[in-house]
């Protein structure tokens, strides 16, 4: 019972002072048919450090880590070096055991990175604001339709066919209670991004189109045409970014014109995590800022004229507004925007942009080497740092025979599109920094054997 | 022209004319004052190296030509900005933390050491399943415990928060009723819930209807009962109860609703209170979100990652959301998703979130329960029980505790500001406990209490520390009854004087922007005097 201070002397004389003969008599308002006095049927006692620690190895070890060979998964996560001063900054106990800044005088460290974060996040999705972040890139883009809604009165939503298929499932249970209609499919192998068609199925009744960038099957487009098209009907704009480090190379969505700007800003300083926790970014035009859902921290000045930072615009929220709230969000993701931030500042523009460069062009020697592997062909025309390879065969089966030789070679569009005959296929490879060239070319031999 | 620092703090000090409280960079000896990045970082600066040089990007039109305005920092100015604004918070490892229903405790460092551990942190969650059955077996494991303490039935882990986790549970009723056939758009929440309650059942798509509590701060079971019918699709209560109360007629009211057709829906923010001690199921409740990083104690982070893990009774399980882990006969676990639901799941809501929820949060979460096991964990219900009695109990003689005469109060205290001097509030009691080197209580909350205080200080904390925070909680209620001038300008040491709130709503800057510079004036006029 380490974490417990209390001595069994203390116990006796607290509850003297309280006026209680016995624990018990504080629980005196719990019906006696809910109260259980003894052990828990099937659950163990408390254990030593030592044991629990061995216990939760044990655990880990039976996962394949992704650093213990070669890594090609992607599809809405990515694998990235993070520099060594991110987690030991962020295990700082003032950042890492602080709560919600509801007292700014002593809470000006998470209050000013958070300024910080909107900042850079602001200047990375290329908008005017941004949020001080979300759950993850799938909450957020959901809450961005919700958001389209309140800001346009409209409820049809256009989601493009090349969005990450879980943000999809997620926008499609949401839309069940919400009332909003989504119009959505599956990507095609066969033709390119779904935006022009897109653009002319925009109507009255549309509140917004969704598309991401770069795609679940790594294809990426100028959306220019598109922002256009949605601002002449009155419609917004929501591009999803679920790798921002591409943002170090191609254009930001904002400034191509895009209203809301959502993302997953896993791949800065977060990492794998097995899915989470992961944090989301929400950006938008400074003109809907009153509509955006989550945390604002906002600059201002205390009683000595100094600068200070504080939360700010909370009568959007849940706590001030209750049922007329723009979301009912009450947390953020604070530790994990706070390491987003600072492997943000460790690269600096210079960093994010050879980081880019880097990604790119790894990439491109994987899709080369891959495509020399007898069968298998490259699907995208252009990519940042994850494509589709064609394979002969259904990429599902290929996986797992991938896996038993070691190489974790991808994300199959068999598990990510059960039951679309027309995409089994594909498989969705992403290449980072992280990737070596013997990773590539140990991928190469292994699918090589896997399709001979 | 005046010599400068790089981020141009207090320009009129080069001229000679410095108080002797002012300072030159602003700083007070280990309080540092720390510019933005924005300030002290470049473009051309960077703290990572890489093996190989920037390859020319041949992307084409849609090459990111202009600059981002991204400022970058070396790893050695990296750590200094960040160590320093970390010393600018307040945080448990410094202190009492006692905000109500948030249960700020004592967050252990073994839980972290597993949560990094590579075959954890390192997995990614669309792994072949074969690969990951170690990370399956952490949710299957803790979600075991999860359902045998709550005595529920099964449990949807996904959910990224608390808010997230009520609206699993709210999605779950409204599954369950449409799955009955009928139409039901009433959620009745009382006045002392949670202000996340109603936003989360007006954003499932009901009307929300209050429910009055009783002049001893509980659900008035009474008016509940009069307002059920064919209409209601069930309750949103949280017991413990805002008001840091025990709901005595939790039973009654599930009783009430089950008989009226609705479904009974807990908040569990305050399991902390009961766990190991009371089963939620025992009392009749469908659904319960519980914060696993309240009360088992996963970092708060300043303000996240939680997580917020459903239990759910036997009517509701079927709705649950995808995806999630289920044991196989051979030992081996399995991943439902989407494609398997149709046979195994077939009335699932949907999908919550794009992976599986919040596995470092699982981790430190299974880490903490284990090392406290079922006798460890009723061990912290009964110390933070008393612990929270033992400072009403010292306090109620100087601040007014209205609920203070209905019995023991659960894990917090709820005081008020009755009695305080004239123009002397609740606010200033707050700004007054950070002058004494505490994170002040929950203020304002819950509603139903004018000015309400609500101290919880959980079971991590010792006597002699809960015996030094009511020596200068009594010390400052006292100067709130006398009308202690001082205390309306408090706080006097802390980092910042109270702030503008009011100029920040007014003209929202939430984006740092290059200062205007006006000919011959130096460089950032924001910042102000010190």
């Amino acid at each position: 019972m380490r974490y417990l201070p209390l001595t069994s002397d203390d116990r006796t004389a607290m509850l003297a002072a309280v006026g209680a003969s016995s624990i018990d008599d504080l629980f005196v308002d719990v019906p006696t048919e809910a109260r259980f006095d003894g052990t828990i049927p099937g659950l163990p006692n408390h254990a030593s450090e030592l044991a629990v620690e061995r216990h939760m190895a044990a655990l880990a070890r039976r996962n394949v880590a992704a650093g213990d060979g070669p890594f090609f998964l992607g599809a809405g996560a990515y694998r990235h070096h993070v520099p060594s001063s991110v987690d030991h900054l962020i295990q700082r106990g003032e950042f890492l055991t602080a709560y919600t800044p509801y007292q700014p005088e002593i809470a000006q460290g998470t209050l000013q990175m958070l300024f910080e974060f909107q900042s850079q996040v602001a200047r990375l999705l290329g908008t005017d604001v941004a949020n001080a972040s979300m759950y993850d890139g799938s909450t957020a883009c959901w809450e961005a339709i919700v958001m389209a809604r309140r800001v346009t009165k409209r409820g049809k939503a256009l989601l493009s066919t090349g969005l990450h298929p879980h943000y999809r499932s997620v926008a499609r249970t949401m839309a069940k209670y919400t009332g909003d209609v989504l119009v959505d499919g599956d990507p095609s192998l066969e033709a390119g991004t779904d935006w022009a068609a897109l653009a002319q199925a925009i109507d009255k009744e549309t509140s917004c189109v969704v598309v991401q960038y770069p795609d679940i099957l790594g294809r990426i487009d100028d959306m220019t045409a598109l922002a256009n098209a949605c601002q002449s009907a009155g419609a917004l704009l929501i591009a999803v970014v679920t790798e921002p480090v591409a943002l170090g190379l191609i254009k930001a969505p904002g400034e191509m014109g895009a209203d809301i700007v959502v993302g997953e800003g896993q791949s800065i300083g977060v990492g794998l995590q097995f899915g989470g926790p992961y944090v989301g970014l929400f950006a938008c035009k400074a003109k809907h800022v009153r509509q955006m859902p989550g945390r604002l921290c906002g600059k201002t000045v205390d009683a000595n004229g100094k600068r200070g930072f504080v939360l700010t615009l909370s009568t959007r929220e849940q706590h001030i507004r209750r049922e007329k709230a723009t979301s009912n969000i009450c947390t953020n993701s604070g530790l994990c925007a706070l390491a987003f931030s600072i492997h943000m500042t460790l690269l600096g523009e210079a960093g994010l942009r050879q980081l880019a460069a880097i990604n790119h062009n790894r990439a491109k020697l994987a899709a080369a080497e891959l495509a020399k592997v007898p069968g298998v062909s490259v699907m995208n025309g252009g990519f940042f740092n994850e494509f589709t390879l064609l394979l002969p065969t259904a990429a599902r089966p290929v996986v797992h025979q991938l896996a038993e030789k070691g190489v974790l070679g991808g994300v199959s569009l068999g598990r990510l599109y059960p039951g679309n005959d027309g995409l089994a296929n594909g498989l969705v490879v992403a290449v980072t920094e992280t990737v070596t060239e013997e990773d590539i070319a140990a991928f190469a031999a292994a699918l090589k054997e896997v399709l001979a | 022209m005046t010599a400068l620092n790089r981020a141009g703090w207090r320009p009129e000090m080069t001229a000679g004319g410095a108080d002797d409280n002012v300072t030159f960079t602003g700083n007070r000896a280990l309080m540092l004052e720390e510019p933005l990045i924005f300030e002290i970082g470049s473009s051309e600066t960077t703290g990572v190296d890489f093996d190989e040089a920037a390859p020319a990007a041949d992307i084409g039109a849609l090459a990111r030509s202009a600059p981002i305005g991204l400022p970058g920092l070396s790893e050695s100015e990296t750590v200094r900005h960040y160590t320093r604004l970390s010393r600018q918070n307040y945080a448990i490892d410094l202190g009492l933390f006692p905000l109500g229903s948030c249960t700020m405790k004592h967050n252990p460092r073994l839980n972290e050491k597993v949560a990094r551990m590579p075959g954890f942190a390192d997995a990614h969650p669309l792994q072949p399943q074969e690969t990951v059955q170690g990370a399956y077996a952490v949710i299957h494991e803790l979600a075991e415990w999860l359902v045998t303490l709550t005595g529920m039935h099964s449990v949807a882990m996904s959910p990224k928060a608390g808010a997230h986790g009520e609206l699993c549970g709210i999605l779950c009723i409204k599954a369950a009723i449409e799955a009955r056939g009928e139409d039901r758009r009433v959620l009745l929440v009382p006045e002392s819930a949670h202000g996340t309650n109603p936003a989360t059942a007006a954003f499932a798509g009901f009307t929300v209807e209050d429910i009055p509590a009783t002049a001893e701060g509980r659900v008035d079971l009474a008016a509940l009962k009069a307002r059920l019918g064919p209409d209601v699709a069930g309750v949103m209560v949280t017991n413990p109860n805002t008001c840091g109360l025990f709901e005595r007629d939790m039973k009654a009211i599930s009783d009430a609703v089950h008989a009226a057709g609705g479904y009974v829906y807990c908040d569990g923010a305050n399991f902390n209170a009961i766990v190991g001690r009371v089963r939620p199921g025992d009392l009749g409740v469908d659904a319960m979100h519980i914060n696993l990083h309240k009360t088992f104690s996963t970092p708060h982070g300043g303000g996240g990652p939680g997580s917020g893990p459903v239990v759910l009774s036997e009517a509701l399980a079927p709705f649950a959301p995808l995806p999630f882990v289920t044991k196989q006969a051979d030992g081996g676990f399995r991943l439902i998703e989407e494609e398997s639901a149709g046979e195994d799941h077939p009335e699932t809501f949907g999908r919550m979130t794009a992976f599986h929820g919040q596995m470092g949060m699982f981790t430190r979460a299974l880490t903490y329960i284990l090392s406290h096991g079922a006798d460890g964990l009723k061990q912290v219900a009964e110390d933070a029980v008393l612990n929270a009695n033992y400072i009403l109990r010292n306090l109620d003689d100087v601040l007014d505790a209205p609920f203070g005469f209905s019995g023991p109060c659960m894990h917090e205290a709820l005081f008020s500001d009755k009695g305080l001097a004239e123009g002397f509030s609740t606010l200033d009691v707050a700004k007054g406990l950070i002058d004494e080197g505490y994170h002040p209580m929950t203020v304002y909350f819950p509603l139903v209490v004018h000015g309400a205080m609500l101290v919880e200080p959980t079971e991590t904390e010792s006597k002699a520390v809960l015996d030094q925070f009511i020596g200068a909680l009594r010390s400052i209620a006292l100067r709130a009854k006398n009308g202690d001038p001082a205390l309306k300008s408090a706080p006097h040491f802390a980092p910042r004087a109270r702030l503008d709130e009011t100029k920040a709503a007014r003209n929202p800057v939430l984006a740092w922007s290059e200062p205007a510079v006006a000919p011959g004036v130096p460089v950032a006029s924001e910042v102000g005097g010190g």
